[in-house]
């Protein structure tokens, strides 16, 4: 393919999927045009299909089909964001939202809204996007979406990620295109560097330094890396821009190809993404026949092409050493560093590995300029980041706000707050290798720097949000039993330090802390964060410390009092009877394994605590809820 | 290392060698063919190992290494039906521990077991990104989501006939 007949497909496809970015009244204008009256989005993402979209899309189509409907187009889109309304399904050019939908829902939905003059059927719309005055809200000024702005996302539920035309349509490969046609690799390193693009991946290394480090490599051979291994157990960005913009990965990969020399890519991806994986397939697959990838790209002379590496489950082949190895086929075990990637890395050559999130800033910095995007941001971090909102909050999902939001911002108002009337305790943030940000710090504007400050990391963008009922070592011990897991084993400082630190954790969980374990993990840590081999290890301690550093009176709550105050931790609860709500039927009494219940038929029941072993059979065996632990 | 009961059959050691043969000349293929053997076999004995090491002639070491380094490589047989319990971050907040406390009572096995019929399996797994259904489990490809310990017996069910 050529230049031209990149932009003939853009020019032809564009207005298509700008009725999906424009406000009611201009989409309206638009749709006179095209040969679709209606265009309904359903979200086939990850989170959406696990709660049956593609029944909804199956449905969709066979309401259609029977209501002879032939001017509305189904597009089965990547991921929204808001995960927990799904399955998502958005209807422009009304831009109106309907969430949790069902088959049955689809049918009336066709029925009434879909067909040639219908209506929209508010009883299923998003109930955020009802106004008090029964007026619609368009989704985009909603809480959730209003504050977002949307660059590495901004095609992910905007697009069928499996057609490469609505990609091209909306601006895929047209910075490829600019920077084969009018860019030297030079210029495209300095524009990147420019723009302040730190890797999305955890670290935040200058992006534009990792390429001309590259570049200057001498080699004939070099690679281009896609780190879509994914480890960060409650993070899920990358696979949603997998899932929902492929074709943005493949072109950034082909320009960073361009400017450090490089003819071939790899996509190293988690095997857990099936989605993501076949989208990837088909995408390479379309890029190839369009001459996207390969020989000559867009008729420049320029040749390159990318392969899919499978992961089989290991976190620490996120640590890009490891990640090499892993590519090459062996135990993704990590090496010391110099020499770095970018000079001796996948087969030996020189090598870099970006991100998934990173390699999808890429292009919109081409196309608009490094001066567009070092606008938004901080003074140290520039663009937006992508955090995976999890855990205690109502809206969970996929949220991309300005570096510089601060955590309230995202807690409060896009996150719709706690759910239950509960109590914000503490975000956590970087997964294993990061740290929480206790309430003190709700209004710190979140960047690099500043969550490095407070103790805790960017990481690759997961947000677990914890209410008061989380007990904070329990949190520890549970991240300390997924490092302890995940350690190589090839150095001694991480894996022997993790599992000593995980027991711990263990004990003082279990109720057999003693004075001075507090000291014994400080200790460790540090030793461990001193001379383990590569990040996993370095960073395993940072869940501990960062609980500690905030949170050291529960630890020692539950070492010298023996209390856990949320009653997480089983072996320090004690159990208790409500003598209002009990009936006598003396079943807890009968069950319980110890004899430590007494009282007589049909009069309130008493726990004796002494005896208790904290099975916990009384209480789920109660059928008047009359049992409580604490 | 264990001795296994293997009762791999002509035409799936064919349809490994052919697996092989088409892949080798890839770089770094070990990954890619223990994958496609996992597929063939359901998971990766050390006869199967064996037969890998001797057709790409590497040592059965290596190949043991990889086979064990990553998670997703099983060297013992797994069930019918694959139980996998997410305990990502998101789930194990949202109490995904007594999910599980209440599958292994259920099938009364433990986790990373089998259950003695060979029906079902049970596994923890990191995060399968459905962190908005938390907490979550898989059994083959269905999802389950927003589930209750109250909700596990009857989603057994289901497959406990066929």
């Amino acid at each position: 393919m050529t230049s031209e007949q990149l932009k003939k497909i853009h020019q032809k496809y564009s207005d298509l999927i700008k009725i999906r970015k424009v406000v009611q009244e201009e989409g309206e204008k638009l749709v006179k045009d095209s040969k679709y009256r209606k265009q309904v989005l359903v979200c086939g993402g990850t989170g959406c299909t696990s709660s049956q979209s593609l029944k909804v899309i199956e449905q969709l189509e066979q309401s259609l089909q029977e209501l002879e409907i032939e001017d509305v187009l189904i597009v089965k889109t990547g991921c929204f964001g808001l995960c927990a309304l799904g399955p998502i399904m958005i209807v422009y050019p009304e831009g109106v939202f309907y969430s949790q939908i069902t088959p049955e829902h689809v049918r009336e939905i066709a029925q009434r809204h879909l067909k040639n003059g219908g209506k929209v059927v508010k009883e299923y719309l998003y109930q955020g996007t009802i106004a008090k005055d029964g007026s619609i809200i368009p989704f985009a000024e909603t809480n959730f979406y209003k504050k977002q702005l949307r660059i590495a996302l901004r095609n992910c539920g905007v697009i069928n990620a499996e057609s490469i035309e609505e990609a091209i349509g909306a601006g895929d490969y047209l910075a490829l295109d600019k920077v084969l046609n009018e860019m030297t690799p030079d210029d495209v390193i300095n524009e990147i560097t420019a723009s302040g693009l730190r890797g999305r991946g955890g670290a935040g290394f200058p992006t534009g330094r990792k390429w001309s480090f590259a570049k200057a490599s001498n080699s004939r051979e070099k690679y281009v890396c896609c780190n879509a291994d994914e480890g960060d157990p409650g993070a899920f960005m990358d696979r949603s821009v997998l899932e929902g913009d492929p074709h943005c990965v493949l072109e950034a990969m082909t320009i960073a190809g361009y400017a450090i020399g490089a003819k071939q890519g790899y996509i190293y991806v988690r095997a857990e993404y099936p989605v993501a994986v076949e989208r990837l397939k088909i995408a390479i697959r379309q890029a190839r026949a369009y001459g996207l990838l390969g020989r000559n790209i867009l008729d420049s002379g320029f040749n390159f092409d990318i392969d899919i590496r499978l992961g089989a489950g290991a976190f620490v082949c996120g640590e890009e050493t490891a990640l090499i190895r892993s590519i090459e086929g062996h135990r993704g075990e990590p090496r010391p560093r110099p020499p770095f990637p970018a000079v001796s890395g996948l087969f030996g050559k020189p090598t870099i590995i970006n991100n998934v999130e990173t390699w999808a800033n890429i292009n919109p910095i081409i196309l608009n300029g490094a001066g567009w995007f070092s606008c938004i941001g901080t003074h140290t971090s520039k663009g937006t980041k992508v955090f995976a909102l999890g855990g205690n909050i109502t809206n969970v999902g996929l949220v991309e706000v300005p570096m510089g939001t601060t955590l309230r911002e995202i807690v409060e108002e896009i996150g719709g707050g706690i759910p239950n009337g509960k109590k914000f305790k503490a975000a956590q943030t970087g997964g294993p290798s990061g740290g929480c940000i206790p309430e003190q710090y709700i209004d710190v504007p979140i960047d690099y720097d500043s969550l490095l400050e407070i103790g805790s990391m960017m990481g690759s963008g997961g947000m677990i949000i914890m209410d008061e009922d989380t007990c904070m070592v329990d949190l520890a011990k549970f991240y300390l039993e997924f490092t302890a897991d995940e350690s190589c084993g090839k150095c001694t400082p991480c894996r022997i330090g993790t599992k000593r630190l995980l027991q711990l954790l263990t004990k003082i969980t279990e109720g057999k802390g003693e004075e001075g374990d507090i000291e014994k993990i400080e200790e460790l840590a540090y030793h461990m964060q001193q001379s383990s081999l590569c990040a996993l290890g370095q960073s395993a301690p940072n869940p501990c410390l960062s609980t500690l550093k905030y949170f050291r009176k529960e630890y020692e709550e539950h070492i010298t009092d023996k209390v856990c105050r949320t009653g997480t931790c089983k072996a320090l609860a004690t159990y208790h009877i409500i003598a209002e709500k009990c009936k006598g039927c003396t079943l807890c009494a009968r069950q319980c394994p110890v004899k430590a219940i007494s009282g007589s038929i049909k009069q309130p029941h008493v726990i004796d605590n002494s005896k208790c072993v904290k099975c916990g059979l009384c209480m789920e065996n109660c059928k008047f809820g009359a049992i409580y632990r604490k | 290392m264990e001795k296994s009961d293997f009762h791999g059959t002509q035409l799936q050691a064919e349809q490994l060698t052919e697996t092989i043969n088409r892949l080798k000349s890839e770089k770094g293929c070990l990954m890619h063919i223990l994958q496609e053997a996992q597929a063939i076999y359901g998971y990766l004995p050390i006869e199967v190992q064996s037969m890998i090491a001797e057709q790409l002639n590497i040592s059965l070491s290596e190949v043991y290494g990889v086979a064990t380094f990553y998670s997703q490589f099983s060297l013992k047989p797994k069930g019918k039906h694959r139980v996998s319990v997410c305990l990502g971050t998101a789930c194990y907040v949202k109490g995904a521990d007594k999910i599980l406390a209440e599958m292994e009572k259920q099938l009364g096995i433990k986790c990373g077991e089998c259950t003695e019929d060979g029906n079902f399996s049970i596994d923890s797994c990191r995060c399968v990104g459905a962190c908005g259904l938390a907490p979550v489990v898989t059994i083959d490809e269905d999802v389950y989501g927003k589930l209750t310990p109250d909700m596990v017996k009857g989603i057994l069910e289901k497959y406990k006939e066929n």
